[in-house]
């Protein structure tokens, strides 16, 4: 990670509590400007409790937490001047047309009037609601609304934008239409914060990710880097009884063994030379395989490895 | 810019907000003003003549003593009103993301206050329309009736303050207008439709400390021309400004601990 560019987001020793119930128990994590970051975790993990910090909805009860290099304490209304957040819940007003909504966050921005009128027709353009525009927004589909709510956060041009769960509850199709917006967005240079419970989004999106769990971050690095923190590879081999498994288990060196399902898992780190080995000594032994199938491990293996090793330490 | 009219352009962009709500959905308004008016038609020609002779005239003078209090049931209206899109507006999402941006703080309060008071202020004259059209005949001045006028609004605006803080209270769209209610009976416990002489004592005694007596009493006095004493003009706007206080302070109070659902 570049460390000379300068941190967009920087939280140290972020401790949050509800009464006696610890939700954030000392969270540091730093986001360099231009780039992108996944919290993941859990429901209840405590992602949305950070994004509402660090956008100066909530005050934190100890730590360090600077937004574009401002505290978000002390210094509320500048950090308001350079963000924008998209919730989880939809942030738009119901009663007025898309296009009233988008007026609305600009005038709040106090953008000039010929301004105002080129931001709004150019976000309706960009964000495909320009035949939308004038409908009030009992009309508009989820993927529409989520649409307008991030045109909305968009029409201040932050530097820093929050996206709280921004696929949460849409279909296929609108989730990779807002993929390739947020993708645009990084292109042009804007730093995002954003979190999910789903692992493709943040592998898809993100250049750094950040497993929150219970209050805590357990791990944090690039995809590939998280991707390493679990036991690698494997392939399973199933086989048509438990003699060919048997002669199997001799000539391989199985990680894993079951007799019910008649399958064995072997250890395949790298790739094709690992199968390709698997195969040479079984066509030796002459042991007929029934199936075959690769297992790489993806950031749902990092997850759960993550997430139940605290569920042990309990 | 400097603050203060970056602080006055953020309170005019919410109150056109609000006045766009209302003018599109105008079922609010219509029963702010329409409540009144039934219990004005109801009370003058079902019960007016009775209530008339008992207070020594017919059902035109009831008519004459009971229009302050009907013009206090349509800030009842109003109140309600104003609870429940401010309590719709702290459900949706978007008064979270106000809180997001630099804006003036109390810009979205204010919005919904001046938009609220606009709209009490439209349906309170709307009453008053009706009940010249049947046969109430204000006898003050001009100047009076002025006067009148400004304590009404000087009333709706501070009762408005209380509402909008009641209605960030309530806990969902359908209990904010419970708290209001309070506002529905209060003139009937006062001087509003018959004179506080003729109660029992202990709801007498309420009824003479109670603000709305002197709201009632003050509006009379003006509208009809009677004298009205300094103390109950006194009373009548210390409690204005004990509610408007109260509801700011308590306003937004709430509203900075509240508009996130976490």
């Amino acid at each position: 990670m570049a460390s000379t560019t300068p941190a967009a987001v920087s939280v140290a020793g972020l401790r949050k509590a509800y009464g006696s119930k610890e939700v954030l128990n000392g969270v540091d994590l730093a986001v360099p400007a231009g780039t992108v970051f996944a919290l993941l975790g859990p429901n209840g993990a405590g992602k949305t409790t950070i994004v509402h910090i660090l956008s100066t909805l909530i005050r934190a009860d100890g730590g360090e937490v600077a937004v574009g290099g401002f505290d978000v304490g002390r210094q509320a209304d500048e950090v308001r001047g350079k963000i924008g957040l998209t919730g989880q819940f939809s942030a738009v007003d119901g009663l007025l047309t898309g296009e009233e909504n988008l007026a609305l966050m600009g005038r709040l921005r106090h953008l000039q009037p010929a301004e105002l009128k080129r931001r709004t027709a150019e976000l309706l353009e960009t964000f495909d609601l320009v035949a939308a525009a004038k409908q009030p927004l009992a009309t508009y589909s989820g993927g529409m609304r989520r649409r307008l709510d991030l045109a909305m956060t968009l029409i201040g041009d932050p530097e820093i934008i929050f996206l709280d769960e921004p696929t949460t509850g849409l279909d296929p199709r609108s989730r990779r239409a807002m993929w390739e917006i947020i993708q645009g967005l990084v292109a042009r240079g804007l730093t995002i914060f954003l979190t999910t419970q789903y692992l493709d989004e943040a592998d898809q999106l993100a250049d750094t990710i950040a497993v929150l769990d219970q209050g805590r971050i357990v791990a944090q690095g690039t995809p590939a880097e998280l991707k390493r923190l679990v036991p690698g590879g494997h392939i399973r081999l199933t086989f048509g009884d438990l003699a060919a498994l048997e002669r199997a288990a001799v000539v391989l060196d199985p990680s894993n063994r079951d007799d019910d399902a008649l399958t064995l898992d072997v250890a395949g780190d790298d790739g094709v030379r690992s199968l390709k080995d698997v195969l040479d000594r079984l066509e030796r032994a002459a042991v007929d395989v029934a199936d075959l199938s690769v297992h790489t491990p993806n950031l749902d293996d990092v997850f759960l490895a993550l997430t139940s090793q605290k569920e042990n330490a309990r | 810019m400097s603050t203060v009219s970056y602080a006055a352009s953020d309170a005019a962009t919410m109150l056109r907000r609000n006045l766009k709500h209302v003018l599109r959905y105008p079922s609010i308004p219509l029963f702010v003003a329409g409540t009144p008016i039934i219990f004005l038609l109801l009370f003058v020609y079902v019960l007016g003549g009775t209530l008339g002779s008992g207070l020594g005239g017919g059902r035109d003078d009831y008519l004459a003593y009971i229009v302050p209090g009907v013009l206090m049931l349509t800030l009842t209206g109003g109140a309600t009103g104003t609870a429940i899109s401010v309590s719709t507006d702290m459900t949706e999402g978007i008064v979270a993301r106000f809180r997001t941006m630099a804006i003036s703080r109390g810009a979205v309060l204010t919005g919904h206050v001046l938009g609220s008071l606009i709209q009490t202020m439209a349906a309170m004259l709307l009453v008053a329309a009706v009940a010249v059209l049947i046969g109430f005949r204000p006898t003050g001045s001009p100047a009076g009736w002025l006067g009148a006028l400004g304590v009404l609004t000087l009333i709706a605006f501070s009762v408005t303050w209380l509402s909008v803080a009641m209605g960030i209270n309530a806990k969902s769209v359908e209990t904010a207008s419970n708290q209001p209610m309070i506002f529905l009976l209060l003139p009937f416990l006062g001087s509003g439709f018959v004179p506080t002489e003729s109660m029992p004592d202990a709801l007498r005694w309420f009824a003479d400390v109670q603000p709305f007596t002197p709201f009632i009493e003050a509006v009379r006095g003006l509208l009809m021309g009677t004298p009205v004493e300094a103390g109950t003009m006194l009373a009548a706007l210390a409690w204005c400004a004990v509610f408007s206080v109260g509801g700011y302070v308590w306003a937004l109070w709430l509203y900075n601990r509240k508009s996130v659902r976490a």
